[in-house]
């Protein structure tokens, strides 16, 4: 029986502010997984602390609400060890790329076949509005008593700068493009990175909806111009097409310069992907050959209750 | 018959060989029927620093080193320098004679504390602060000295097989000096011969290098030494003897327990234990197809300490691997394991703090960190072995208790048991019995992970099975794992965690939670790896008709309390005996069992404690003479 939207709703009271960017995001998010029909028992969502972190109890698939800046390294070993497992993490930007960019450059060297997802509003909403990563030098948000004094993290850059085979960013209130998105991001093999803005309308009254929707930029027609605009809409070629230095650099250096792009013209689509890299999965196979057939998780460790591991020819080598 | 008790001991700077030829004499000595416990002792460093290994010998089982020196092998002047004194009489030493005009101030890695202290106790025997002069004083108490130029050795012996390559080959140092060395003390040289063989036998040029420096310095201590009075002529082996390093323990009982998913981050002295286990990760299953244990290096212990738990929630045995430092780091997950009922093992081999301390170094620094791990109320299992063989079969305990009891359990080991070599009883992999708890194969419809249940435990899924499906929140949660803030939810869920404890205390069958070694009017209490020393301590007291008990503590958190109690009813005076400063045992003792220590016997040189002096300590306190804190200080 096919799965409908509203099996991957739980009934969990969501507190999220009215009008949060979260809504937009946790909708893509059901969307997708019920169009790619994908099983309920073998799908994990993991999230991290902060507004974002309460994402997995949203949905009705396996959820691990972990820890501030660490959601990586759950998902990561989950995936590892049972990598039937189809896994998604998600958190705010001051999780991922604040306390938690240590392990997002690691995960990117990594290439564990699964998806980040970073709910990106460039303020720490759950704690009051402090500036996160994100928020450009110099800006003050609403409860910040002085401006920023930090240069902000490019996350696309980051992503593509440590190893990330699949590097895009969506917006909240696009939520069918968003879901399009994620699609492509689980279907990948390998690590892939969603980028998500996705206005704080409580904390940040800098990017606001009517922000990104260009309320402000009125040409001499009195027409309104969004920031936004879609990659593919362009024409812009993210994929890297054959193995070569020449082409990966290639592709990596113009997703790096579109990255910077921001102020009036704001790109969202998929920045870079890069299939010639292997999945993790895939150099763990090469070292354990039934690796993902006989994965840590399948692997039958007793029998009638005793150990069923034969460790006498390793015990023979030590024996005088 | 007298009983042989022979102690070997080689210095050099860190990779010149020190540890190959430890191992070459360790095999060698093993082979020939005798028991074994070497100790290794290193700086943090990768070259140039001194290190050295003590290797003792003896017929009957040994649990540890003893402070005097048979028998010691230099090629370099700071091992002369810096342990000539340990040397007792009839001892000898074995020594590089194109040494002898080096003065201390010659050698750079001679620490400034250090050589001030053997300047002034040069000065007060009117010697010259050079080798001849600390030479003169062991030979004055009596020790023999076998002065051997090993560069005209592998001259001699480059001519001899006419391959001037070996003349420069200083590398050969160590396996001239392990020859030299065996011959001294009467060993066939057969046993050298097939110990070299079975070394390097995937390296067949070196060890033909090796015989020929081995066979031409065993003739050449023939021709050249008078007779020393010791001999190691061998003995009858008992069969099936294991020569095993410290880390195999802990690693070969994973293995067989059927951990199948190591995350870790390299730190001294528990890494060797992951390499350990990935160089051996595809396993044999019996009646099954291969296994094998998934070992990741991560980006640091956070991210060890994550992926182990993330393992967890898929139902594989999942542990890690750490030492103070970074377990320091693991702490907020640690609550995180311990609210969501997450089965995890954590080996913390501990080394000397607090922060970098002496990172090579040993030390029992993390009995109350460990105990005490983590923010907030939850809780856990404190464990700690005593010995290696111990650790193999508890590493076993320590799965079945996380997954019989859901929570995350700290296997204590240390810097003392990580390096040592020992030769032991081949472990029985059969002996370990698996008992995964309430870890569910099928789930029926209406799951809830945290179940409300008689005993406090609910039935585990995991991820990826049909119906399964749970929620974890580091939040306080309801039974199905989703966050709540309600104050009676939140009172039943932390009384349903934290039962555990007093369940822990009810199952765990006695025998593991602590060990007897007898009970009389001064007894020992003492956890880890200070129980060979203190073994060692007994035997020889009771040799001289004084009776000492000793119990040895396993399982530290939560505390046996009734258990001990019962154990030590009949003790009058108690001594414990641990290598850390405050006496962390002591204070855990006294804080459930509500009594006093009235010794304490502690070192926090860094250095592995001897059987010697705590011996020593021991009968101060039995005369009445001792502090009540006794502080070790042996070891270079």
């Amino acid at each position: 029986m096919a799965l409908k939207l509203a099996d991957f709703r739980t009934d969990v009271h969501n507190d999220w502010c009215a009008g949060c960017g979260d809504f937009g995001i946790v909708n893509a998010i059901q969307m997708a997984l019920a169009e790619m029909g994908v099983q309920r028992d073998k799908t994990v969502m993991f999230s991290g602390i902060g507004c974002s972190g309460k994402t997995s109890h949203f949905i009705n698939t396996y959820g691990v609400h972990t820890l501030h800046g660490r959601v990586l390294t759950f998902a990561q070993g989950a995936k590892i060890a049972n990598p039937e497992m189809t896994v998604v993490a998600v958190g705010g930007d001051g999780d991922g790329l604040g306390i938690g960019a240590g392990h997002f450059v690691a995960a990117g060297r990594r290439n564990v076949d699964m998806t980040y997802i970073i709910f990106d509003n460039g303020v720490y909403g759950l704690t009051k509005g402090q500036a996160s990563p994100t928020l450009r030098l110099g800006e003050q948000t609403k409860s910040l008593p002085a401006p920023n004094t930090n240069y902000n993290v490019n996350p696309i850059g980051l992503a593509v700068a440590s190893g990330f085979t699949f590097v895009a960013r969506g917006y909240s209130y696009d939520v069918r493009h968003l879901k399009d998105l994620i699609i492509q991001a689980v279907k990948h093999k390998g690590l892939s990175f969603l980028d998500v803005l996705q206005p704080c309308p409580t904390y940040n009254d800098i990017n606001t909806r009517d922000w990104y929707a260009g309320t402000d930029l009125v040409d001499e027609a009195q027409k309104r111009h969004s920031r936004i605009y879609k990659l593919e809409e362009r024409g812009f070629d993210p994929v890297v097409h054959y193995d070569s230095e020449v082409e990966i650099n290639e592709k990596l250096s113009q997703s790096l310069i579109k990255s910077l792009e921001w102020g009036n013209k704001i790109p969202i689509g998929v920045f870079y992907k890069n299939d010639t890299i292997s999945p993790y999965n895939v150099r763990l196979q090469d070292k354990i050959p039934n690796y993902v057939e006989n994965s840590p998780a399948k692997q039958n460790v007793s029998k009638n209750g005793r150990s069923n591991t034969d460790i006498s020819k390793i015990l023979d080598s030590l024996e005088v | 018959m007298s009983s042989i008790d022979f102690t070997w001991l080689i210095g050099g700077p860190q990779g010149s060989g020190v540890e190959s030829g430890a191992n070459i004499f360790s095999r060698v000595c093993a082979e020939m029927g005798y028991q074994v416990f070497g100790k290794r002792e290193f700086y943090s460093n990768i070259k140039g620093e001194h290190s050295y290994f003590t290797l003792r010998i003896s017929d009957q089982k040994i649990h540890s080193t003893v402070n005097d020196v048979n028998l010691m092998v230099s090629f370099d002047a700071e091992t002369i320098f810096r342990h000539f004194d340990e040397v007792i009489s009839d001892g000898g030493i074995i020594y590089d004679s194109d040494l002898e005009k080096i003065k201390t101030d010659d050698v750079h890695t001679l620490d400034t504390p250090f050589k001030e202290r053997l300047h002034k106790d040069l000065e007060s025997k009117n010697k010259p602060f050079t080798i001849p002069g600390v030479l003169e004083i062991a030979k004055e108490k009596g020790v023999l000295l076998f002065p051997v130029s090993f560069k005209s050795i592998l001259a001699s012996l480059a001519e001899e097989t006419e391959n001037p390559r070996l003349k420069g080959l200083v590398r050969m140092f160590n396996v001239i000096g392990v020859s030299l060395s065996l011959r001294l003390v009467k060993m066939p040289p057969d046993s050298l011969q097939k110990t070299i063989d079975t070394i390097f036998a995937k390296k067949p040029a070196t060890a033909e290098i090796n015989q020929q420096a081995a066979n031409y310095s065993y003739n050449y201590a023939t021709a050249k030494f008078e007779n020393f009075n010791h001999m190691l002529p061998g003995t009858e082996k008992e069969p099936e003897t294991l020569l095993v390093q410290g880390h195999m323990g802990t690693a070969l009982g994973k293995m067989a327990c059927g951990c199948r998913f190591q995350p870790y981050y390299p730190i001294t002295p528990a890494s060797d234990e992951s390499v350990y286990l990935e160089s051996n990760e595809l396993l044999e299953i019996i009646d099954d197809r291969p296994g094998s244990t998934v070992v990741i290096q991560t980006e640091d212990e956070i991210c060890s300490m994550g992926m182990t738990i993330g393992g967890a929630l898929t139902g594989t045995r999942s542990a890690t691997c750490t030492s103070g430092p970074g377990f320091a780091l693991m702490t907020e997950m640690l609550g995180w394991a311990g609210i969501n009922e997450v089965p995890i093992v954590i080996t913390n081999y501990q080394r000397s703090g607090p922060s970098t301390g002496l990172p090579t170094r040993h030390g029992q620094d993390d009995l109350l960190f460990s105990v005490y791990a983590g923010h907030g109320d939850f809780p856990k299992i404190v464990y700690a072995s005593g010995d290696i063989e111990e650790s193999f079969y508890d590493t076993g305990n320590c799965f079945n208790y996380a997954d019989t009891f859901q929570v995350p359990v700290i296997h204590m080991m240390d810097k003392f048991l990580a390096s040592s070599v020992i030769t032991c009883k081949r472990f029985d992999a059969q002996k370990i019995s698996i008992d995964r708890g309430k870890l569910l194969e099928k789930v029926n419809d209406g799951y809830r992970r945290f179940e409300f249940t008689d005993d406090g435990i609910s039935p585990r899924s995991r991820l990826g099975i049909d119906n399964g499906i749970f929620w974890n929140t580091g939040d306080e949660s309801d039974e199905t794992g989703h966050i709540t803030e309600d104050p009676i939810l939140r009172v039943n869920m932390m009384d349903k965690r934290m039962s555990r404890l007093d369940l822990i205390l009810k199952k765990i069958p006695d025998s593991e939670q602590a060990i007897s070694f007898g009970v009389e009017d001064f007894t020992i209490i003492s956890w880890g790896s200070a129980k060979g020393p203190i073994i060692d301590a007994l035997e020889m007291l009771k040799k001289e008709g004084i009776s000492i008990g000793y119990v040895q503590l396993k399982l530290l958190h939560p505390f046996p309390t009734d258990y001990v109690n019962f154990l030590l009813k009949d003790a009058k005076t108690l001594i414990d005996i641990e290598a850390n400063y405050s006496g962390q045992l002591g204070k855990l003792f006294t804080q459930n069992i509500k009594r006093d220590i009235d010794y304490f016997i502690l070192k926090y040189t860094g250095r592995v404690m001897t059987s010697t002096e705590i011996y020593d300590s021991l009968k101060k306190i039995i005369q009445n003479k001792a502090n009540k804190r006794e502080v070790l200080m042996h070891g270079a």
